[in-house]
């Protein structure tokens, strides 16, 4: 396989040893994607998020293309955007058309995913298409950058796109052995760095740092700060593969019980300490590049928390 | 076997409303549930009734033939004179067959056709096992086809969605009328192939990087 080359300002930053910081952005079925461009804003402002995800019709919702998202909130913000890219909706020549109009648009990173069936979201009788999987997504990204051309051998004109291309991790998959093997196909496919679905309990993200420490692939663990009760419950019951530690859930369940205006700031303060102190036991890991910071809509405690980590 | 399910009487009776005299054509062959003689007498009794009550009647009989699928013994086994349209009780490839054999009258389904698979033991439930994709892979996937067992057909699983070596997807099971009766988490298909291969002593294979499936000899109708 050829040598990574970094692109994007995230791989030039994993790369230079800093530990990085991502986010994520989630725009809507619409047209109008003014409130994640000032969510991007609010990213930008805190000086360490390094680069965001934009979500491609997440939990197979339909949403507008993440490609045009992904280009104009890049585009007006100045922040770098990790273009999310699934394969559930498309097959493999419209993955070639996104993956070149991607690199023609300046984006330099694709997280290139399976997707959740499109059986699970709005709109269950579409037609599935997963012609690859994320896997040989991974390759086909790689393929188009470091040979220039597709993994069927056909060439592409002019200059090669310039991207880095990053895989998905599951670190509470049982058994976590299927989860490694899974992730060493995807080094060798190519990827340049993982990012991984949501950890509460610092245990099992060490657990699975250290498993996957041989493969050598930069990751950035997955955090999702919760605003609510609501939301750290919705994780605990229905996010497939994460489970919220009971301690987390008890000392939540108290603070939803305070005077409403006590309640925001109180729940700040506890998530602030709760992932400073998680993100400094992960930060030791030698697999361990940075954090995905998933606060979609919680711009409070981006800030605090990765300057916690950092003081 | 050849999975059926029997469409709604309604739907039938529609099809064969513009008719008067109607052979039911059973199937002696991989049809299941079983679809002969016994299931098509019931199946023209059922239209006669249904017909009378609906104040036009259809006068029916029933017989049943080893495989419809059969070029070759159909105009052997089947006499249409007389009938001016046959309701067959065999999968799509029978009714397809008798379309072709017998040009003049038409021949409708009787049966939706489902999938390749095989019953159940312990639940009795029908489940999915095949879909013909001409690339068979069994051999390297401890003989659990990722093509046809996980529900995005995978080469290189268990996706995000495996919890507790479940699928995300939920399969309703609905009953003849189309109302759901049953709602099924189906195993993960790489999860079950993780744990055979690795009994086997082969986690090698489930290690490996596979090429995407090559969708291009997978492109109907086939011919070989």
């Amino acid at each position: 396989m050829a040598e990574r080359k970094a692109f994007s300002e995230l791989m030039k930053k994993i790369e230079a040893g800093e530990f990085v910081y991502t986010g994520e952005l989630e725009p809507h079925r619409s047209i109008d994607i003014s409130d994640v461009v000032s969510w991007a804003k609010t990213l930008k402002e805190t000086g360490r998020i390094v680069a965001a995800n934009v979500t491609d019709n997440p939990r197979s919702d339909s949403a507008i293309s993440s490609l045009v998202a992904s280009y104009l909130i890049q585009k007006e913000t100045g922040l770098e955007m990790i273009y999310q890219l699934r394969t559930a909706d498309r097959n493999r020549l419209a993955l070639i058309s996104d993956i070149l109009g991607a690199a023609a648009l300046g984006l330099k990173n694709i997280l290139a995913l399976t997707g959740d069936h499109t059986k699970t979201g709005t709109t269950p009788s579409a037609k599935p298409v997963f012609d690859l999987d994320g896997t040989n997504l991974i390759r086909l990204v790689r393929s188009l950058v470091d040979e220039g051309k597709d993994l069927w051998g056909n060439e592409i004109h002019g200059p090669r796109p310039e991207l880095n291309v990053g895989g998905a991790g599951n670190p509470g998959m049982e058994p976590l052995e299927a989860e490694v093997f899974k992730l060493e196909r995807k080094a060798e496919a190519g990827a340049d760095f993982f990012q991984t679905q949501v950890v509460f309990d610092a245990e099992v993200a060490r657990r699975f740092l250290r498993a996957i420490e041989h493969i050598g692939v930069p990751t950035l663990i997955g955090i999702f700060p919760p605003r609510t009760y609501a939301q750290a419950e919705f994780f605990d019951k229905f996010v497939p593969g994460v489970s919220v530690p009971r301690e987390f859930m008890e000392k939540f369940a108290k603070l939803k019980e305070l005077p409403k205006e006590k309640r925001k700031e109180k729940i700040n303060e506890f998530n602030v300490d709760y992932f400073v102190s998680f993100i400094k036991e992960i930060k030791k890991e030698k697999a361990c590049a940075g954090c995905h910071i998933m606060a979609v809509g919680y711009p409070d405690v981006i800030g605090p928390i990765i300057e916690g980590v950092e003081k | 076997m050849i999975i059926t399910k029997e469409k709604p009487l309604d739907e039938i009776l529609e099809l064969l409303e513009p008719f008067s005299k109607v052979l039911v054509v059973g199937c002696d062959g991989c049809v299941q549930p079983p679809r002969g003689l016994r299931e098509a007498e019931t199946y023209a009794s059922l239209i006669e009734m249904a017909s009378k009550a609906r104040g036009k009647q259809i006068e029916c009989s029933a017989i049943t033939v080893s495989r419809q699928c059969c070029e070759e013994g159909l105009p052997n086994w089947v006499k249409p004179d007389g009938f001016d349209a046959m309701l067959s009780m065999a999968c799509g490839i029978g009714v397809q067959v008798m379309n072709i054999i017998f040009p003049e009258i038409p021949t409708f389904p009787a049966q939706n056709t489902v999938f390749m698979g095989a019953e159940e033991k312990r639940e009795g439930r029908m489940y999915e096992l095949c879909r013909a994709c001409g690339d068979c892979v069994l051999g390297e996937t401890g003989g659990i086809c990722p093509r046809t067992r996980c529900a995005k057909g995978l080469m290189n699983g268990p996706c995000g969605g495996c919890v507790g070596g479940k699928c995300e997807v939920t399969v309703q099971i609905k009953d003849w009328k189309g109302e759901v009766v049953e709602e099924v988490q189906n195993d993960c298909a790489w999860y079950l192939i993780f744990e055979r291969l690795r009994m086997l002593g082969r986690a090698d294979l489930f290690r490996k990087l596979r090429d995407p499936t090559d969708f291009g000899i997978w492109v109907p109708p086939r011919r070989i």
